[in-house]
């Protein structure tokens, strides 16, 4: 008898994956984005900007740039010259070298937001969606947040908590945290009633199986996208704050710090704002970029509405 | 109108309680969750321990919290928000008196981009696969990744300082003559409607583009209907629905950038006093300008959600 249930169960099993690798090989979602989504020549334009821009910020050190700190008062607020390629600002330090490490910065809050947001919105997300009970009081309270703008919410944070690049990263996740949540929750809400989720409750798979195996997965491909959306939206959110002086402390070079430290010289060197302002939205442009080919590839219906 | 709508109005509105309800939780445990004396991070660090105290007691700090928040939410509700802790101005009054820039800024962005906007898309829906059509779809990618700022800096740089056509910064009341009140105004306005024209020409060309595929669009050029009574009359109206949305929810995004924005122009409005009262640690006035933006926000989800009815009579609650 045991025996028997058990082959049976097994068979089953067998039944639900090949359902799964069907649906998988049906649409094999990210090998079809990849596919599709880099032969357009916007995508691998961004695709390139982003590589360049990421190999830059990591190897910074070695690409002809001093130190980005390093003050002299000799040279201040010089134009582009061959001992300064983009000039110098106020306290003399070479813009060239600040806006390359600067770029280490944003991109670290850019990804650092994502993380933070994707890993805790999952975390609830899932707890909301699987288990009803405590479902309407975790969305009140999204909502709650998602009525307070990002912004403030934010810039309150950040000064309640004092800046630094940790709390400027929380500060900017929870704001994007209940969009996260109400994605994941509304993709388990999905699934839930498909077919083979519950020929899978039916056979008493354990919860934690349930939902690894068979919920969880379909939220990645749409995760990834919001992920793209995340980033750029972190980084714009980071230049913002830092350039009105709510955001990461002043001796950090972000790209918002040097363009923040350029506002009062504006008239006199315009540039001190526009390169790095200009790389700034260079990168946030690839990065939409890349996100909407992802979910035209990714989800269809998605990309339709939108 | 349909008769139920008194009734869902009344419902929505019931409905927005809880939120505004959490709303004032977050904001009231903002400053008390956070490690640390809220009297110290307020005081900044050469209070002495006189001043902690006369704070603490100013706030209600030294009360325990669940007597603080009945009593703080009690105030709120009665319309007080407390007082500035550097200037001793009721911050309901600075909020009144910093009201009109801000009205002024988002009434022309909100007004100047449905006018760009919707024709911008329409037309790109119409043109569709033509280099115009993708000319806007490129034009709503770019819009949504410049910086507001960087955007601003570079109207500045070239009409006020290239071409000297309109002033730096600054602003004037209506009052002081409408020339001086405009000009002002336009190129914060140019700079932060871009991504708000971005987004709305984005949702009218899909949503337009979608309608026209329908059957009663096909009827309506079988029955000799000229191109342009079918796009307006029947396709811009039935895409209504997703615009507004976007209109909507564009608005909320329009307050972050309203505070950057305010800052670049040196606008004396609502978004200039927040980042003021952040660098002062004004504690009262940041609270009270979260939780009127929070409160602004509702109100506009609730107008949308019953301009929804209005517009789409099939959509019954």
């Amino acid at each position: 008898m045991a025996h028997h249930r058990d082959s049976q169960m097994s068979m089953a099993d067998a039944d639900i994956e090949a359902a799964d690798g069907l649906l998988a090989a049906e649409s094999s979602p990210l090998r079809t984005a990849i596919r599709q989504g880099l032969s357009s020549g916007p995508v691998m334009l961004s695709v390139g900007v982003l590589a360049v821009i990421t190999l830059a910020a990591l190897l910074a050190p070695l690409l002809w740039t001093s130190d980005p700190i390093a003050i002299d008062p000799a040279t201040r607020l010089r134009p582009i010259s061959p001992e300064h390629w983009l000039g110098t600002d106020a306290f003399g330090r070479d813009v060239y070298s600040r806006v390359m490490y600067g770029a280490r910065i944003s991109l670290l809050v850019g990804l650092g937001v994502t993380v933070t947001a994707v890993v805790f919105g999952m975390i609830i997300g899932i707890v909301a969606g699987y288990f009803r009970s405590v479902d309407s009081v975790i969305m009140r309270f999204m909502d709650g947040i998602m009525a307070i703008p990002g912004i403030l919410l934010a810039i309150a944070l950040v000064t309640l908590s004092g800046a630094s690049l940790l709390t400027v990263v929380v500060a900017i996740s929870v704001p994007e945290i209940p969009r996260v949540v109400r994605l994941v929750r509304s993709v388990i809400l999905g699934v839930r009633s498909e077919p083979y989720v519950e020929a899978a409750i039916a056979l008493g798979t354990p919860a934690p199986a349930l939902l690894m195996r068979h919920m969880v997965p379909n939220t990645v491909p749409p995760l990834i996208v919001q992920g793209t959306f995340i980033f750029a939206s972190a980084m714009l959110a980071e230049a913002a704050m830092s350039f009105l002086g709510v955001g990461l402390p002043p001796e950090i070079p972000s790209w918002g710090n040097v363009m923040a430290e350029g506002r009062a010289y504006f008239q006199l060197l315009p540039g001190l704002i526009l390169y790095p302002g200009v790389l700034l939205a260079l990168t946030v442009l690839a990065i939409n970029i890349l996100g909407d080919a992802l979910r035209d590839a990714l989800d269809p219906r998605m990309a339709k509405r939108l | 109108m349909n008769a139920a709508m008194p009734r869902y109005i009344a419902a929505r509105l019931l409905a927005t309680i809880p939120v505004m309800g959490i709303v004032a939780v977050v904001v009231f445990s903002l400053l008390r969750i956070t490690p640390g004396d809220p009297a110290a991070i307020i005081a900044g660090d050469s209070a002495t321990s006189e001043q902690l105290e006369q704070i603490r007691q100013s706030l209600g700090l030294d009360q325990p919290l669940y007597i603080q928040f009945p009593v703080w939410l009690g105030q709120v509700l009665s319309g007080d928000l407390g007082t500035s802790l550097i200037s001793g101005v009721s911050v309901s009054s600075m909020i009144s008196t910093r009201f009109g820039p801000t009205l002024a800024l988002s009434t022309s962005i909100i007004l100047f981009s449905i006018v760009v906007a919707i024709p911008l898309g329409v037309i790109a829906a119409w043109k569709q696969g033509t280099l115009l059509d993708r000319s806007v779809s490129a034009f709503s990618v770019l819009g949504f990744s410049m910086p507001v700022f960087v955007t601003a800096y570079i109207l500045v740089l070239i009409f006020s300082i290239m071409l000297g056509w309109l002033p730096v910064q600054g602003y004037r009341a209506p009052a002081d003559g409408l020339w001086a009140f405009l000009s002002r105004l336009i190129l914060p306005t140019l700079a932060l409607s871009t991504a708000y024209i971005a987004l709305i020409a984005r949702i009218t060309r899909t949503s337009v583009l979608e309608v026209m595929g329908e059957d009663y669009i096909r009827t309506a050029r079988a029955k000799g209907l000229r191109e342009r009574a079918v796009l307006t009359r029947h396709g811009l109206r039935n895409a209504a629905v997703p615009i507004i949305t976007v209109i909507g929810l564009g608005i909320t995004n329009l307050i972050s950038g309203v505070v950057v924005t305010e800052s670049v122009f040196n606008l004396p409005g609502l978004g200039r006093l927040v980042v003021e009262a952040v660098l002062a640690r004004d504690y009262p006035v940041i609270q009270g300008l979260i939780l009127l933006f929070s409160f602004i926000y509702i109100l506009i989800n609730l107008v949308v959600d019953v301009l929804y009815t209005l517009f789409d009579p099939r959509i019954r609650y």
